[in-house]
């Protein structure tokens, strides 16, 4: 597995914002589809109350369970309830998770990461200790003793437990990546220039080393958006994550959903078709981001 | 099948039938002569923690250990609530209602081959009611009236108690109240939390954790000729749609706790007259249950709007329709017959037809005590059925009068924890009954320091001076008329209030034969009559 | 080797040791008593002596040092304490499960294994062609559909179109082979699907960039037969990445189980775990972590090795 690393020239000549869109267009015609994929996601997060029909809690017990139609786009659920407009204000909840757990997960590994090559040698192999012992838990076992050990802290509608959960799992994950990218960036003579100069060490990372590693920064961060989505639909599914009323999709599979299979196939197809294009679309984005900063860089 | 299911449904809407109501097919089943052999494989969708009976409230320790054990008396559910003779052969009561006399059956004997005999009994009942160090009897309250246990002989266990109790011979007819060996008990007092050695009619094979229960045959049960299977196996499920998939592709020959309406349609949709629906009122309900020690829920015109704006008709009809949840009812379960008739409760604050009507005075209320914008979570409990629709069926009820309620889904551990220590605002609260007594049913209104089961933790001399009253009253009449007193007080002041009973819709494959529905799932779980029409 | 191979198991130790203390903190700072938790949600009336009694049979009224200690022996010596549920040693709980999950985790790797090396080669050689955009369809869906819906699709395609399940209980595979499979091959699928397509796509991307290194173009001009060129030289080479991802995705196995478990019923460690967690029982937790750690460690730790024996430039980096 080789991992080689962008050269600053990338970044220094990456071209004007607008023709950089243009630029990946032209290129990632896939991953064009799946960045409009996203758009819509967001637009639908964002604007939830303007683009959803009906009011995403309001139970209606005389259209229970009603077939897929002009009124009811996806039809409702067991309670008479729309689920297009559950499925929108479901695209704001896992984006909010999505985001902000991969965001701090992404952001304190990619610290840590620049810091352990940086510093190197007895305060790298301590980092590098810790991110192994990590390493260890798969990010459903530890979210699920983090749901254990302290139940739920509730902000509004986000439950901020779950996210840190989501969120450690990724740290050393991201953590290893951007080191071995850091690593070969801290043997350019600019960064040795740097030291010379007396330049603190935050401004070193910051200023001088950071920059080089945005590339795989930015890939991980996208494609553990994928990864915490799929997290927090398979916690919300065991009924350890969002709860009833809220509209989230794991939650909209979970319980005796699938015992309507045969009356309401839509209740179990629509909220898994979500969750399967958003982890899609998230992937396969951050597969041509990689393609297209840096074709050499694998993950 | 047709017959019994439109006679079910013309009396759906009474809501007026007891286990009584469905027994057609069952008579007609048992006039066939039952068939020997065969195993009956069964869902349960729990797994008890132990075995023991005695320290145990849950369904799910019935269901695994009742048919390994014999009770001294038993429910005739033919006849419910009557009771009848398990282990003992006969019963005499003395005039003064003091004394009760037992006669076991002749040449009873555990599983481990050890004769049982009247001091087993004792044995078992010295450990309900008084239990040693370390062992915890979840019916020590209920004995408490006992005062002595004799023995004169071997066939014989005489019972005193302190005073008059109507309730008394339904205790001895509890399913928890296994009869253990003297000679177990005597090696270690919790041995039957781990270990199985009962007079049941089936023998203990294997336990396998997290995945089912194995019985076969006892050769050696005292009741002639029974049982009729060779064996049973019951399984555990943890996800309910799992078990209707098993029900459905046969792995699974019945579920006896409850599916919920769509489970039954698709039931019977998919398997036409292979499968059995068997239905009744169910001697459990969901409660709304509100903190008086946290404010504003102290003040008894708070809780009464927020009662006031449950529609509970429309909720009944909804719910109905997709969970356990079925009927309204006051303290007492609807279709029992001291139970308070329709026409009375709607007269009653949150039992009114006219919704709208009610929502606009609830809301006045809460806008004279200046609490426009309330906002509060729901403690809930996090099992899919039926606590989650009842917990969306709130939560959508109160934002109708402006009200901003969080549904707050616990395990069941935390749940707990969370109401009985008072750690909560409003609840949703659950009271399961193993039978209708109303002096059972009405203890958990009690003040809270006669009854650590009032969670609402509400203390009100008025309401236990009529349940003291109803209890002594021994004309059904005058008792009923007490009982609505109590009923209108309670409600009144809405500490807690029924939200709406269960609704019990027990599945069989139409080859399950002799098992007999109840109002209750903890009844009629030993086995000893089943049989298998194949 | 050897030396290697000393160092990287060596190097196990510390992780396993910083798992153990890490499980040991975490469920240490539970808000409240975690014994009076577990017996209030029993129901019943708790007495302060019955809270105390259990307290001491758990041993959690020691201090926090000496249990701290007494669990780091226990991790040491495979004495994980009993069950705060059933009262059973914990080791006994997860022995009943291990072998049903393992078998599932085995099968589904064998499925992955199977299906990716012609899936990832033919996509390769076609690259660019209809068959390559049809694999990575069917790749991306392996990625993208989580394997607990992919799970109730299963089941729910079995039910309506054969009206048949597979078995609910479990027979082992040396007692009866069919029963067992027929049981255990739709969990696999569903959990094995992702699996299968990370490395099938592992194995494209690697094979591509194979065919072009020098050796194998010799090889070609040599005039060795493109079906040997395939499979002697570039294959080989390209399982090696497949190997680590195999590695990598352990993880996402045992992950995936841990949901799919239940969709299927099965008694396995996934369902014992979300089971620990719902009954708040803390000893079981720690056992059962403490065991994911170390098999993810130990399939890591024979990977490294596996990959030193297959590529010498490791064992002297």
């Amino acid at each position: 597995m080789t991992i080689a690393v962008p050269d600053s020239s990338v970044i220094e000549t990456a071209p004007q914002p607008r023709s950089a869109i243009a630029e990946f267009v032209r290129q990632q015609p896939l991953g064009t589809v799946s960045l409009f994929i996203i758009v819509v996601m967001m637009f639908a997060g964002v604007a939830s109350e303007l683009v959803a029909p009906y009011d995403p809690l309001a139970i209606n017990f005389t259209s229970i369970m009603s077939a897929p139609s002009w009124t009811h786009w996806c039809g409702t659920d067991a309670y008479g309830r729309d689920i297009c407009s559950r499925l929108i204000y479901g695209s704001r909840t896992a984006l909010v998770i999505g985001f902000t757990s991969s965001f701090i997960g992404s952001s304190i590994g990619a610290v840590l990461g620049i810091a352990s090559a940086y510093f190197g040698g007895r305060i790298d192999s301590w980092i590098q200790r810790v991110m192994d012992v990590l390493l260890a838990f798969p990010i459903i076992v530890l979210a699920l003793v983090v749901v254990a050990a302290f139940g739920k802290l509730l902000v509004g509608d986000i439950d901020l437990n779950l996210i840190i959960a989501i969120a450690i799992p990724i740290v050393p994950r991201v953590a290893r990546v951007v080191r071995a990218a850091a690593f070969s960036v801290r043997v350019m003579p600019y960064v040795d220039a740097a030291r010379a100069a007396g330049y603190s060490h935050t401004r070193i990372i910051f200023r001088h080393m950071a920059p080089n590693v945005v590339a795989p920064y930015l890939i991980m961060l996208t494609a553990f958006i994928a990864q915490a989505i799929l997290a927090e639909a398979s916690l919300s599914f065991l009924g350890l994550g969002v709860q009833e009323p809220t509209a989230a999709w794991g939650l909209m599979l979970s319980g005796n959903a699938s015992d309507f299979y045969r009356q309401a196939p839509w209740l179990i197809l629509f909220p898994g078709v979500a969750i399967s294009l958003a982890v899609f679309a998230f992937n396969l984005f951050g597969d041509s981001l990689r393609d297209f900063l840096d074709p050499r860089f694998k993950v | 099948m047709e017959s019994r299911r439109t006679t079910l449904k013309k009396m759906a809407g009474a809501f007026a039938l007891g286990a009584s109501g469905l027994s057609l097919e069952t008579m007609r089943a048992e006039a066939q002569s039952p068939k020997k052999g065969g195993t009956l494989t069964y869902a349960m969708s729990a797994e008890t923690p132990h075995y023991d009976g005695h320290g145990s409230d849950t369904f799910a320790t019935i269901q695994f250990s009742a048919p390994f054990y014999s009770t001294l008396l038993k429910f005739d559910l033919d006849k419910y609530p009557n009771v009848t003779g398990d282990l003992a052969q006969s019963y005499t009561v003395s005039p003064d209602k003091l004394s009760y006399t037992f006669k076991l059956h002749p040449n009873v004997k555990f599983h481990d081959g050890a004769p049982c005999t009247s001091a087993d009994v004792k044995a078992t009942y010295d450990r309900l009611r008084n239990p040693p160090q370390g062992v915890v009897s979840t019916r020590k309250a209920t004995f408490a009236d006992i005062a002595s246990i004799e023995t004169p002989d071997p066939l014989t266990v005489v019972f005193k108690l302190k005073g008059v109790n109507a309730a008394i011979l339904q205790h001895f007819g509890s399913p928890w109240n296994f009869i253990y060996s003297a000679k177990d008990l005597e090696k270690d007092p919790n041995w039957p939390k781990t270990h199985i050695n009962g007079t049941g009619a089936f023998t203990f094979v294997e336990h396998v954790k997290g995945s089912h229960v194995a019985g076969k045959r006892n050769e050696s049960y005292f009741k002639k000729g029974l049982p009729y299977l060779d064996g049973f196996k019951g399984v555990f499920f943890l996800q309910a749609a799992t078990m209707l998939n098993a029900l459905q592709g046969g792995q699974v020959q019945a579920e006896f706790r409850s599916i919920s309406e769509p489970e039954k349609q698709r039931l019977i949709q998919t398997m036409g007259d292979k499968i059995r629906i068997q239905e009744s009122s169910w001697t459990l309900n969901l409660l709304v249950c509100f903190n008086v020690e946290k404010k504003p829920f102290d003040d008894a015109r708070v809780r009464r709007a927020l009662v006031m704006a449950i529609d509970r008709w429309g909720g009944s009809k909804g719910l109905g329709q997709i969970s356990t949840l079925r009927s309204v009812g006051g303290v007492l379960r609807p279709g029992y017959p001291l139970a308070t008739p329709e026409a009375e409760l709607v007269k009653l604050p949150g039992f009114s037809k006219d919704i709208a009507k009610s929502r606009a005075e609830a809301k006045k209320i809460l806008a004279d005590a200046g609490l426009k914008d309330l906002k509060f979570t729901l403690h809930n409990r996090s099992i899919a059925q039926p606590y989650t629709p009842a917990g969306v069926f709130l939560v959508d009820q109160w934002r109708q009068i402006g009200v901003t309620v969080e549904n707050k889904q616990q395990e069941t551990a935390p749940y707990l924890a969370g109401l009985n220590s008072g750690n909560y605002d409003v609840a949703i609260d659950f009271s399961n009954l193993f039978m209708d007594d109303p002096s059972l049913a009405l203890s958990k209104y009690l003040s809270i320091d006669r009854s650590p089961d009032n969670r609402s933790r509400s203390k009100d001399p008025e309401l236990d001076k009529l349940y003291d009253a109803q209890m002594r009253e021994l004309d059904p009449k005058k008792r009923q008329a007490l009982i609505q007193a109590f009923e209108k007080r309670l409600f009144e002041q809405a500490y807690q209030q029924p939200l709406l009973w269960w609704y019990r819709m027990v599945p069989t494959h139409k080859t399950v034969m002799g098992w007999r529905m109840s109002p209750s799932h903890n009844l009629g779980q030993d086995l000893s009559d089943v049989w298998l029409n194949t | 080797m050897l030396r290697y191979t000393i160092n990287r198991v060596l190097l196990t130790i510390p992780t396993l040791l910083g798992v153990a203390v890490l499980v040991f903190f975490m469920l240490r700072i539970v808000p409240g008593d975690i014994v009076e938790v577990k017996l209030r949600g029993d129901g019943g009336a708790v007495t302060q002596e019955t809270i105390e009694m259990e307290r001491h049979r758990l041993g959690l009224d020691k201090p926090l040092m000496i249990q701290f200690k007494d669990w780091m022996v226990g991790v040491v010596t495979f004495n994980y304490g009993i069950s705060m549920w059933t009262e059973r040693p914990v080791m006994e709980e997860i022995a009943i499960r291990l072998e049903l999950s393992l078998e599932v985790a085995i099968l589904a790797t064998l499925i992955a294994i199977l299906f990716a090396i012609p899936l990832g080669t033919t996509a390769a050689l076609y690259r660019d062609t209809w068959i390559d955009y049809l694999m990575r369809i069917v790749t991306i869906g392996g990625i993208s559909i989580p394997a607990f819906w992919f799970g109730m699709l299963i089941m729910l395609s079995l039910l309506a179109a054969f009206n048949w399940l597979p078995p609910i209980t479990f027979t082992p595979i040396y007692e009866d082979p069919v029963a067992n499979l027929t049981q255990l091959i739709w969990p696999a699928a569903a959990v094995g699907y992702r699996y299968c397509a990370v490395t099938a796509r592992m194995i494209r991307s690697s094979l591509l960039e194979v065919l072009n290194e020098d050796y194998i173009r010799t090889a070609r001009a040599k005039g060795v037969q493109e079906k040997l060129v395939i499979s002697r030289h570039a294959l080989r080479n390209a399982l090696l990445p497949a190997i680590t991802v195999i590695a990598l995705e352990f993880t996402f196995l045992i992950g995936g189980l841990v949901v799919t478990e239940q969709v299927f019923n099965l008694n396995g460690i996934g369902q014992l775990f979300v089971q620990s967690v719902t009954r708040n029982d803390f000893t079981l937790i720690q056992g059962m972590v403490m065991l994911i750690a170390a098999f993810y460690v130990f399939v890591n730790l024979a990977v490294d090795l596996l990959y030193a024996v297959f590529d010498p430039r490791i064992r002297y980096t």
